[in-house]
């Protein structure tokens, strides 16, 4: 089914923050960023950018009203920076003008004097100084000391993992407009209103009824404008609150790559231990978390690296220790699969290990272990269903020993040109692994001409949540799509939203609505059946192409009518319906818990081609088999698997976030900055629906499917892993993700020998 | 003034000549349907289609109207997706396979793709390659681009049942593009082609604007500048007595599509598909290519290997060979008020052979990390002449002087010891820093393997 949004979006009339129409008197800011990564300030000059024609204010920390205070989950960052700064592009100071041209002419007018301090990029230098944002996160199954000692083979080593840069083409931005009475409207590109919303009110001193946070559309998010759109609308709230005048900022892309976080890069140790028949018995991993310098979401996401750590396997035996190191960049967040992608990469890059010294296939290992019904996770969950499901599935699909016989064979006819091959088994729990977070709620309004507007706390960013909703709606009350209205995501309309994230969005705020809709349609058939004088049997009415029917015959009311019947009968078209996921909760005292919903599943194989001349790949295909439950809308699903597959393989291959030592960002630019192009993407993808009986707690039995096909992704490191092997046998690189052409051609070839090169002045 | 025609309106400003054609639609013209994405070239998301006129018809080309001076719209034709949309709400073919596709998800890139897809429909011959290269300048973050390739390939289909008419008449028949196109031909022709002012050294001046766009819009976006683009003089492919002549302003679309370097170089298609994007490709021009001076200049690389030499112009012209043209980073044997008129090589004879490697982070759309071009001259086995340039391995664009002329007198196939050799040679003059584009070590390695490769791609072996 199509999504309705998308006839807007053709057409360049859909509405994204840059495109509100600009009120009378708005003033643009400009951030201005701290130069250095850590220091203390010792002087901020901005007379010269003050007398700037155009400028009307300055902003510093001292003129905040309420909290100089951003911290989600734990208050350590400020707005704006007060005596230190703690990574390159902290706000330190805004400028308010009456352009953006003299705002971003201004801003290079402040002049500040940090004394500098020692930068940390490194978490394991971090953790060394014991510079740690939390204590340290602990889960364990069973007893791996114990277990290691009856280990056949015991494999350790060490993987790395860079982050990513979300690069929304939209950038970050907001727009706040001053109401009556001291109260602030605010357009903000976030996936989170009542983030933006609390962190506002903290910032202003204002209840949070007085700040109504709407969200048309994102142009784009993967966990990048979770928490992080929060400084940008909190820095415009302020300067309303401070002039009275409408405050605009839309960040150019150079700001948003050096002054948000991204995905946390990662260091982890790993040590597995398999028996004689190459059944994982026993697996340690101590990962270092990447944070940045202040928490933002990385405990979060530090907890769920934890619960995906052994990805689709089961292991009797876990000890599993992670730390969230604090370092000098700016804070890392929320990504698309929110740290479960790099505890896979790690177990993956261990079995890899430990297959290559024992002469294994990797898909061998990892076939023999996948998780079975009945299996406990190492956070005490029990799988309820097998991960082999998805696999066998796949290899009947599409004959993985043929696939690697054509490898195979390939390899031997090209000298120059090697393939490779990976299959990635994944394993993604579905819920805010916070469990108070699994909440939603939706206010659907009937109106009298029997059309439907819907508010949920779902912001739509091109992940086809508001079709999805319309289609609940539709489905409930049988009514065409055009008399249904998702309306935007607005605070004063549905209170105290989690964000948009965790691939739950469609499963919590869809079954909101569906409640909402199901108590009106309940009312509507009490009039109907008062009206047709039939018996008192709710279950005898049912609607059909907006039209009533009683016991499948239809009657004389039309949906318009029954409607407008139980309006005059002062009957209310409206429900505002509240939603809380059942049966999820986790005790971190003890690490054990129940905290997803349900888990979604799949097996998909990659291949790449090498040129080993020039160290570049190509990726040829991948192809797998994937538990969408029943897919509610096909388009729309594998909308997300095609994206999600490209984003994780961008990931793993070309996308290279590079700071120097200082904590200045030179990855800056999308010319330095690289994510897949369209010919820089897998020549086929397939991912065919694993057929599926049971029922599962998702919207229409419709699993989420946002994160999870990302993790497909990370077979592509393996692949040219696989390859890089094929030209050179028995080569050993690092486990150390993304696997750039740099990477490759240095692992394919000796360095040139120093002779070579004899200095040319020399 | 500057005056052109946006969508269906003709326009005479006087707003600042250097302003971006982004900025104007954007906040002057309120057409939001063009998007802002890095203001760099490098997403897309602020593409329109830019209608010249040439031989008596309206040629469209993708442009990104980032690193579009006003100035170089003058007589122009600007098309945004509004000037798309068909007036009555309704959607054009390519806007229907892309919602039926799923092409769309966000919807922020949306538009620019559907303007260069439309604007593949108005000119380019119909195939599946040739429309997928239409969209090679838009970036994407939601949808992994199958779905796009799929609607493309949609579009494709129609394209294919072309019968006879052109491609313009077609494109309006099947509605790709509004009834309102027919008129414009006349109008451009109304219109002066070339801004009407003189060229006056005191105001800066502009080519194609791809590099300096990037790197210090702030300098022009509120001045008045001048152009080169577009410039017929400074526009042609000549072949002059037995050299190839390129006017400062032809650009890297005019060099791939130019027959007779086509005839010369059977592989140019595909090594300048390595430049850029197709609406970079559309602006960029030899005579910026040269003058930014980067040390990775694909254009200047390839013109290096073919011992180019470079005309200037002040009140008078002068010639500089290309190889002596950089005196250091960033620095040229120019003046200030010095232009490149043209540049010129030998045409190759039949004993030439020619070679491009790149190599880049993305394949497609990325600045190389080196890269490197070959021209041998042949007497059967043995090297005649031979020309190495070499990028990103110095703090110019190189010409490698010393490894030319052991080449030369060189018989194919090398031998362990030659190989040795040369490769001694080729490390010895390089100078590669570490940077954001790779490693020293890196660099090394991988220009020794462009080497090889250059022979591998002529000889099949190494």
């Amino acid at each position: 089914m199509i999504n309705q949004d998308a006839y807007q979006h053709v057409r360049g009339e859909s509405v994204y923050l840059d495109d509100i129409p600009v009120v009378r008197n708005t003033l643009y800011a400009g951030a201005f960023g701290s130069p250095l990564a850590h220091g203390v300030i010792e002087s901020l000059d901005v007379t010269e950018a003050l007398r700037v024609p155009g400028v009307v204010k300055i902003i510093v920390s001292k003129d905040i009203p309420g909290k100089n205070q951003i911290g989600g989950i734990i208050a350590d960052e400020p707005l704006l920076a007060e005596d230190h700064v703690h990574f390159c592009g902290m706000p330190i100071a805004l400028v308010l003008a009456e352009s953006e041209d003299i705002a971003r002419h201004a801003v290079k007018k402040i002049r500040v004097v940090i004394k500098p301090l020692e930068v940390i990029t490194d978490p394991r230098i971090a953790f060394a100084k014991n510079e740690l944002i939390i204590p340290p996160k602990h889960f364990k199954l069973g007893d791996t000391s114990d277990a290691f000692q009856k280990c056949k083979h015991i494999f350790e080593g060490r993987a790395d993992i860079n982050g990513q840069e979300h690069l929304y083409i939209e950038t970050q931005g907001a727009y706040t407009i001053p109401l009556e009475a001291g109260s602030i409207k605010v357009h903000s590109s976030t996936q989170g209103p009542t983030a933006v919303q609390r962190t506002i009110a903290k910032v202003t001193g204002l209840g949070m009824h007085q700040i109504e946070v709407d969200v048309t559309r994102l142009g784009g998010g993967f966990g990048g404008k979770e928490d992080q759109a929060n400084t940008w609308a909190a820095l415009c709230a302020l300067g309303t609150q401070l002039t009275g005048k409408p405050v605009k900022y839309s960040l150019h892309r150079d700001e948003d790559m050096r002054m948000t976080g991204k995905r946390h890069p990662y260091s982890a140790d790993y040590k597995i231990g398999l028996d004689d028949d190459h059944k994982i018995v026993a697996y340690n991993v101590v990962f270092y978390q990447n944070a940045g310098a202040a928490a933002d979401l990385s405990p979060a996401v530090l907890e769920r690296t934890l619960f995906h750590c052994t990805n689709s396997y089961y292991i009797p035996n876990v000890t599993a220790t992670a730390y969230s190191c604090r370092t000098h960049l700016p804070p890392n967040t929320a990504f698309r699969g929110f740290g479960g992608p790099q505890g896979m990469f790690v177990i993956e890059s261990a079995i890899t290990h430990a297959a290559e010294k024992l002469h294994v296939s990797p898909a061998y290992i990892q076939e023999k272990n996948l998780i079975r019904k009945g299996d406990e996770f190492p956070y005490g969950q029990l799988a309820e269903r097998e991960a082999v499901d998805s696999w066998s599935s796949a290899d009947e699909q599409f004959d993985f020993a043929k696939l690697r016989r054509e490898v195979a064979q390939f390899n031997h006819d090209h000298a120059f040109k090697k393939q490779g091959l990976a299959v990635m088994p994944i394993c993604f729990g579905i819920s805010f692994t916070k469990s108070l977070m699994n909440q939603a709620r939706s206010l659907v309004h009937v109106y009298t001409d029997g059309t439907v507007g819907v508010s949920t706390g779902a912001v739509e960013m091109g992940q086809g949540v508001n079709a999805k909703i319309r289609q609940v709606v539709e489905q409930i009350f049988s009514i065409p799509h055009d008399a249904v209205k998702i309306h935007s995501t607005n605070t004063f309309r549905i209170a105290n939203t989690s964000p948009s994230a965790a691939s739950a969005t469609a499963d919590l705020n869809g079954k909101a609505t569906a409640m909402a809709c199901e108590v009106i349609l309940e009312r509507l058939k009490r009039v109907a059946i008062q009206e047709l004088q039939v018996q008192n049997d709710t279950q005898s009415i049912t609607l059909k192409e907006h039209h009533i029917y009683h016991k499948n015959v239809p009657t004389t009311l039309s949906w318009k009518k029954l409607v407008h019947l139980a309006y005059e009968q002062r009957i209310s078209l409206s429900e505002h319906a509240h939603y809380a996921t059942p049966g999820v909760h986790f005790d971190w005292s003890k690490g054990k818990g129940h905290p997803f919903a349900y888990h979604v599943y799949g097996s998909a194989i990659t291949r790449v081609t090498l040129d080993c001349v020039r160290g570049m790949y190509e990726v040829d295909y991948v192809k797998g088999v994937h538990d969408f439950g029943k897919s509610m809308n096909t388009l729309i699903d594998m909308g997300q698997i095609e994206g999600g597959i490209v984003q994780g393989v961008g990931w793993m291959t070309m996308e290279e976030i590079v700071y120097d030592e200082k904590g200045v960002l030179k990855s800056n630019a999308l010319s330095t900055y690289k994510i897949p192009d369209i010919y820089g993407i897998p020549k086929e993808i397939t991912i065919i629906p694993l057929p599926v009986e049971d029922d599962n707690l998702a919207i229409f039995s419709s699993k989420a499917v946002g994160e999870p096909p990302l993790m497909y992704g990370i077979g592509t490191y393996f692949a040219i892993r696989d390859a890089v092997r094929a030209f050179r046998h028995g080569a050993s690189p690092s486990f150390d993700a993304p696997f750039t052409p740099e990477k490759v051609l240095l692992c394919l070839h000796d360095p040139v020998k120093q002779a070579e090169h004899v200095h040319r002045q020399s | 003034m500057t005056s052109f025609i946006l969508n269906n309106e003709t326009i005479d400003t006087n707003l600042p000549a250097g302003m971006t054609m982004l900025d104007y639609v954007r906040y002057h013209q309120h057409l939001v349907g063009t998007k802002i994405g890095c203001r760099e070239g490098d997403c897309g998301a602020c593409t329109v289609m830019v209608g010249r006129l040439k031989d008596d018809q309206v040629h469209y080309a993708t442009m990104t109207s980032c690193l579009m001076p006003l100035i170089n719209a003058q007589g122009k034709h600007i098309v945004t997706i509004e000037g798309i949309n068909p007036a009555d709400g309704s959607l054009t073919p390519v806007q229907h396979a892309m919602v039926n596709e799923n092409g769309t998800q966000c919807g922020f890139c949306t538009p620019g793709f559907v303007v260069s897809l439309t604007n593949h429909c108005l000119g380019q011959s119909p195939s599946e390659s040739n429309i997928i290269a239409s969209i090679d300048g838009n970036i994407c973050r939601c949808t992994g681009y199958k779905s796009i390739e799929r609607a493309a390939k949609k579009i494709d289909l129609l394209m294919q049942s072309l019968d006879g008419s052109t491609q313009p008449e077609f494109a309006i028949g099947q509605s790709i593009v509004p009834p309102y196109f027919k008129s414009i031909l006349s109008r451009l022709k109304e219109m002066s082609p070339v801004h009407p002012e003189k060229m006056n050294s005191n105001r800066p001046m502009m080519n194609g604007g791809t590099d300096v766009y990037v790197q210090r819009p702030e300098d022009f976006t509120h001045s008045d500048i001048l152009t080169f683009f577009d410039m017929p003089t400074l526009n042609e492919i000549t072949l002059n007595d037995n050299y190839i002549e390129i006017g400062g302003s032809v650009t890297v679309t005019d060099l791939m599509e130019s027959e007779l370097l086509q005839s010369h170089f059977p592989k140019l298609h595909q090594q300048l598909k390595l430049v850029s994007s197709t609406p970079i490709r559309n602006m960029a021009t030899v005579g910026g290519n040269i003058v930014n001076a980067s040390p990775i200049a694909d254009l200047v690389i390839w013109l290096l290997a073919m011992d180019a030499t470079v005309v200037l112009q002040d009140h008078e012209s002068r010639e500089i060979p290309l190889r002596d043209f950089f005196t250091g980073y960033k620095t040229l044997a120019k003046s200030e008020e010095e232009f490149i008129e043209k540049i010129y090589f030998t045409r190759p004879a039949e004993d030439v052979l020619f070679n491009f490697e790149k190599a880049s982070k993305r394949k497609h759309l990325d600045i190389a990390t080196v890269n490197t071009a070959l021209f041998l001259r042949m007497d059967g086995n043995m090297i005649a002449e031979a020309h190495v340039s070499a990028g990103g391995v110095s703090a110019i664009p190189l010409y490698m002087k010393n490894l030319s002329s052991c080449l030369a007198h060189k018989t194919i196939p090398f031998d362990d010891h030659t190989w040795r050799e040369l490769q001694f040679i080729l490390q010895s003059e390089i100078d590669p820093i570490s940077d954001i584009r790779g490693s020293e070590e890196y660099k090394r390695l991988l220009l020794q393997q462009l080497f090889h490769a250059h022979f591998i791609e002529l000889f099949g072996t190494p």
